[in-house]
């Protein structure tokens, strides 16, 4: 549950945790998703926003909703952004107005869209200067289901290889529109936004080492069991033995009694 | 199970081109020869069959500028080429298409080349280099000599020359100044002598000049309207003759040129000559001791050419509506005519190659091969008998579709009866019963015709496809080809056969367009024409304009195509359709602006109400930006998303789409344990490719972003590091399949990618990339491949059932069918139970290469660059059309024939069973009455 309060809410706990989802059928990991999460609402004060523990910069979240959909954009909050190895990121942000609530209500009503935006920033500059570069980054949701959701959103930003910001995405959660009536004003007060920061993942490449090293267990396995190693005679020789003895057996009989009976005959020519 | 006969003969054809003719000879050196050899723009080297058309041998050199032919000579048996802007010189012996020798020449970039001979003898090779000039033997291509020209860096050598009197001229010009001439002896390569004359009105030689006669150079000056001649033995002034004084005039701003023969290297050129006055007119002019003579006027007159045979040369001139070959052999001149048709939807003819030969009356006999705009071979034989076309614009196909051929007149006229709108009980029935009995007519047509056929011998039953009697079979599996070329031709060829049935050229079309062929309308609606739609873009401008034409006929349709003044940034064909069933073509000019073809009212208001559900999405790669966009009812576009990659460390390579026509069968895959893996079906996903504009070995990397076309939503964002392009990709259902280049290891690698939803659906009914909220789960593993390829794609048939194989098209020209199966990130390393009752293949990182997956066998296919596949009307079957320099079609069962019964099916066994347990049961059921009545009466 958040805290709801008149006053500008606000505030950033930064809980940057490493999501691995195991996808339990696999036997193996194969997937390892980078994400830091940052929960915000939580209802501390704003005051507390500018916590020493941030060296990190601000850019505005802004975000347009309007009934004939010409986008302009107000400042819905303020993105923290922290530079690193992790980069990770907070955000504060104010609640929605009176004024706004009637305005989104009215903007869901006739399917219009909910717009954020943020500025292209470069996270690992070292001047401010050279963070900020020209141009936005929008993305967008149906204002309906901004509604529906009870301002309940969530944030991706990703980041390329260099620390660049090229994209944003917004889902609420959950996405659809069933036209369910938001009866309660209160409800559509404070965001309840989960934010993550998104770095792109190393895609893997051929698995030699591990298939080479499967490969030579295997073979180890063979060399310590001799039970493998034994060839078709080794294993079979209770029945092949027999089976030619008893070949040579009638063969012997038959060659003498071939004989024989080729005696005979002479014995009869004669 | 379907049951079913399949022409197993006539599965695959593959169909060798050239490409389009730069250079051409005729084989003269046997009488009774039958070849011509030709070296094309696209770096092949060919000896083609003067009496079919057919390929001979042919050798296909590197792409690009390094396999370039720059100058073909022949003499007798041997062909000389020089490759490669004068890189190697190779001599071939033209009967079995063997190389001779081969070597390389010293740098410099190359002007021209020519046979030297002495005595009447062909003996070396004369090479010209910007500043040298090489003299080989013809026999070994060894060096004799090599000059360097004097004074080349202001003079620029163009063209050089030899009479057959032991000397090698050098042609070169300082433009707007004068000419130099420098002789060199054959023997040594001494300089004999340097000329220089004043000739403030020449630039270039190879363009305005020729040697005539004794080693006279005549050269055209258009600003005076006159010739210069100069004799290249004496030094002297160049003498003016004003054309006006042999009463000739040239067009108005028309240069001149000058055509001559040297049909003996070592002997002069003829004294004849053609000069060209205007685009239509040519003039036959003799140079007799020092003057010219006007001999023949030609207007009008397309193309002039010579051609040697023996002693005798003729001229032959090429004019519009006829064709007219002079003779001309010592003083006599005759006239033959021979008069063929030219196709009329080919383009202009470009270039005459004319073979002379004697006849047994020691007449001249002559055929001759026109070159047309349209990269098309025609050779003609006496009387205006066309032998054969080669049509080389299709070793240049740009993109092709597969069209459904249209149902028969009975078929149709079924069709029909439904797609009319009812008008009352009784026409009805009338109609249904008139329908029928046409059915009955054709079926008994039929009857017949399979009765008169069984009494011939089966050699003599021919099916030849025309375009009349085009019909769809049962099975669907015959189909039009319509193939883009990059000249602007267009063709239908019939899938099964692989003749041509319609040719359509367009002229007007720009060296660098960019064209998307589009369906409009199928054969499905039956009786509107099935119509496809050309776009062709400038790539510069971004001009476009729409060729609208039936793909069964090649006809240009009636309807006029909407004029598009602005540049065009994208193009969509919608799944809507008018009342005429033709779907809407959506065209987004650079002002965001959209234009629907067809605009009739019914679309636009269809428009209307679908527009808040028509996203599109356009790419500008220069910037990084790729955006998304949404319809207004007003049919402008508002921007929705945004995504913009920077161009400083990568730049986007490809953006690619499912295919709109593909089918999922099953929407997850049953696991060892029962449950079921949901696949991740998002219809609007891209795949987009990245590469590292950084290109060191160690920080390269090719980057892979899906993003949802719809909602600009990054669904995942991979790199593949040290790596490089290039990529090629393939994607498809909940995979995306890519090969790069791993700069680490220095190999190909392939990598594959699955989406998966997980364990339940989120929404099984209906897809909406605006609710799904949760990332699909991407799993991902990668193999080494030991080749290179060069394209890729995935089969497609008609419901998705059949599995899927990847077609892999290598630069060996074998297309490889790799069974997806081989590429499925869920391999495992260890082998489980569970693994074993899913059928997964333990992973190796190797992908094998077996050669037993060539769909193509031995039919090797130069320079593969595309693959298309269509599905047929047999879920079993797919058909493959890979096109490069060469056209190859076939079909491929990746399940192999499961819907089909086989060849040997024993029919009879089947039907004997069938009717003995038949028997069996009427008779045990008889016993088992009597038996139960006798127990009763017990």
């Amino acid at each position: 549950m958040f805290f709801r309060s008149r006053a500008p809410v606000l505030i950033p706990v930064r809980m940057s945790c490493l999501l691995s989802f195991k996808l339990s059928v696999f036997s193996t990991v194969l997937l390892l998703l980078c994400t830091r999460f940052v929960c915000c609402n939580n209802g501390r004060r704003v005051g507390d926003a500018l916590d020493a523990e941030f060296s990190g910069f601000s850019v505005p979240l802004e975000h347009s909703f309007e009934v004939d959909d010409v986008a302009k954009f107000r400042v819905r909050g303020a993105l923290v952004l922290k530079a690193g190895r992790e980069p990770s990121v907070s955000l504060s942000q104010n609640q929605l107005s009176e004024e706004d609530r009637t305005k989104l209500k009215e903007v869901a009503a006739v399917d219009g869209l909910y717009r954020i935006r943020v500025p292209r920033v470069f996270l690992q500059a070292d001047r401010q200067t050279e963070r900020q570069m020209e141009g936005y980054l929008t993305a967008f949701v149906r204002a309906c289901a901004m509604v529906e959701s009870h301002l309940s959103d969530v944030i991706a930003l990703h980041t390329d290889v260099s620390g660049y910001l090229i994209g944003v995405s917004i889902v609420t959660f959950p996405g659809a529109c069933r036209g369910t009536e938001v009866e309660d004003e209160v409800d559509l007060e404070v965001f309840n936004t989960t934010l993550s920061i998104m770095a792109p993942v190393n895609a893997p490449g051929p698995e030699t080492a591990l298939f080479l090293e499967r490969m030579e267990q295997e073979l180890e396995r063979k060399g310590k069991n001799p039970q493998e190693q034994k060839s078709f005679f080794a294993k079979y020789w209770m029945y092949i033995v027999p089976l030619v003895l008893f070949l040579m057996m009638s063969g012997a009989q038959d060659q003498s009694g071939g004989g024989a009976g080729g005696g005979a005959a002479n014995g009869g020519g004669r | 199970m379907t049951d079913l006969f399949v022409d197993r003969l006539v599965i695959c054809r593959r169909q060798q081109y050239v490409g389009k003719v730069r250079f051409a000879h005729f084989d003269m050196h046997v009488q009774s020869s039958k070849k011509v050899l030709v070296a094309t723009e696209k770096n092949v080297f060919a000896s083609l069959n003067t009496r079919t058309g057919e390929v001979y041998w042919r050798h296909v050199d590197k792409t690009g500028p390094e396999g370039n032919i720059d100058a073909l000579l022949m003499h007798g048996q041997d062909a000389v080429l020089v490759v490669g802007n004068g890189r190697l010189l190779r001599s071939w012996d033209i009967n079995i298409g063997g190389l001779n020798w081969e070597i390389v020449l010293d740098s410099g970039s190359f002007q021209s080349a020519c046979f030297v001979g002495q005595q009447d003898s062909v003996k070396y090779v004369a090479v010209l280099k910007k500043s040298a000039v090489s003299l080989h033997y013809l026999s070994n291509g060894h060096q004799k000599w090599v000059e360097n020209l004097p004074e080349s860096e202001t003079v620029q050598y163009q063209a050089v020359y030899s009479g057959g009197n032991g000397e090698v001229y050098t042609l070169g010009v300082v433009p707007h100044s004068h000419i130099t001439i420098v002789a060199y002896s054959v023997e040594d390569g001494e300089i004999i002598k340097q000329i220089s004359v004043d000739a403030p009105w020449l630039s270039n030689i190879q363009a305005s000049c020729a040697v005539v006669g004794q080693g006279m150079l005549i050269c055209a000056d258009p600003a005076t309207v006159s010739l210069y001649m100069l004799d290249l033995n004496v030094q002297s002034q160049m003498t003016q003759i004003p054309l006006q004084s042999l009463g000739l005039e040239v067009s108005p701003g028309f240069q001149p040129t000058v055509v001559s023969t040297q049909p003996n290297p070592a002997r002069p050129p003829h004294s004849e000559f053609f000069v060209q006055l205007g685009p239509d007119h040519y003039q036959l002019l003799q140079l007799n001791n020092g003057q010219i003579v006007a001999l023949r006027d030609f207007k009008p007159a397309m193309l002039v050419s010579f051609a040697t045979t023996g002693e005798k040369t003729v001229a032959a001139v090429m004019a519009p509506k006829n064709k007219t070959g002079l003779y001309k052999s010592g003083r006599r001149l005759l006239d033959t005519t021979l008069i063929f048709n030219m196709d009329p939807n080919g383009g202009k003819p470009e270039k005459l190659y004319v073979q002379a030969f004697l006849k047994k009356d020691d007449s001249v006999g002559y055929r001759v091969m026109v070159q047309t705009e349209d990269h098309t071979l025609t050779f003609i034989q006496q009387p205006g008998r066309v032998m054969w076309t080669r049509e080389e614009a299709l070793s240049d196909v740009v993109t092709m579709e597969m069209v459904d051929l249209p149902l028969t007149g009975t078929q149709a006229e079924l069709e029909g009866e439904f797609g009319k709108k009812a008008d009352g009980l009784l026409s009805m029935v009338l109609k249904r019963l008139s329908s029928q009995l046409i059915l009955l007519q054709a079926w008994i047509a039929h009857l017949w015709k399979l009765f008169y056929d069984a009494r011939k011998p089966r050699s003599q039953v021919k099916n030849d496809v025309t375009i009349e009697n085009l019909s769809r079979d049962e099975f669907n599996l015959q189909k039009m080809m319509v193939m883009v070329t990059a000249s602007g031709k267009l063709f239908g060829i019939d899938s099964k056969t692989g003749t041509i049935l319609w040719r359509h050229y367009l002229d007007n079309i720009p060296s660098n367009a960019a064209f998307k062929l589009m369906v409009q309308r199928t054969t499905a609606h039956f009786p509107h024409p099935p119509q496809c739609t050309l776009l062709i873009k400038d790539k510069d401008t971004g001009l476009a304009t729409l060729h609208v034409f039936n793909p069964i006929f090649g006809r240009k349709s009636h309807i006029t195509p909407p004029a598009l003044p602005q540049p065009i940034l994208q193009s969509l064909l919608l799944p809507l359709m008018d009342q005429d069933y033709a779907k809407v073509l959506l065209l987004v000019d650079d002002q965001y602006k959209v234009s629907a073809f067809p605009s009739t009212k019914n679309v636009l208001q269809q428009l209307q109400e679908m527009a808040s559900s028509i996203f599109f999405y356009l790419v500008d790669s220069s910037q990084g930006r790729l955006s998304g966009y949404r319809l207004r009812t007003d049919l402008s576009t508002e921007m929705i998303w945004e995504v913009i990659i920077p161009t400083e460390v990568q730049r986007i390579v490809s953006v690619k789409g499912k295919r709109p026509n593909e089918h999922v069968h099953s929407q997850g895959r049953v696991m060892g344990d029962r449950s079921v893996l949901y696949k991740y079906l998002n219809p609007n996903l891209l795949a987009v490719v990245t590469e590292s504009t950084d290109l060191h070995q160690e920080r390269s990397f090719v980057g892979i972003l899906l993003i949802d076309g719809v909602t600009g939503r990054i669904i995942h964002e991979a790199v593949q590091r040290k790596a490089r392009g290039p990529v090629h990709l393939v994607h498809s259902e909940n995979w995306v399949v890519y090969e790069y280049w791993s700069t680490k290891s220095r190999r190909n690698e392939f990598s594959v990618l699955e989406l998966y939803e997980g364990m339940e659906l989120y929404n099984s009914t209906v897809f909406s990339s605006l609710d799904r909220p949760h990332p699909p789960q991407v799993l991902q593993q990668s193999y080494i491949f030991p080749s290179s390829i060069s394209t890729l794609e995935a089969t497609l048939t008609e419901k998705g059932i059949t599995s899927r194989h990847l077609l892999v098209g290598l630069p060996s020209g074998a297309i490889l069918s790799l069974p997806k199966m081989f590429l499925d990130p869920r391999r495992p390393e260890i082998v489980s139970e569970q693994s074993r009752e899913e059928n997964l293949i333990p992973y190796s990182p190797e992908m094998p290469i077996r050669t037993e997956w060539f769909i193509n066998y031995n039919q090797t296919v130069s320079r593969v660059r595309g693959i298309y596949t269509a599905p047929s009307g047999l879920e079993s079957t797919c058909l493959v059309v890979a096109y490069g320099l060469d056209i190859y079609q076939t079909r491929v069962y990746p399940s192999k024939q499961f819907d089909v019964l086989k060849d040997d099916y024993d029919y009879m066994l089947i039907s004997s069973v069938l009717f003995a347990l038949f028997f069996a049961t009427m008779i045990s059921k008889r016993l088992a009455e009597v038996k139960l009545l006798n127990r009763a009466w017990r």
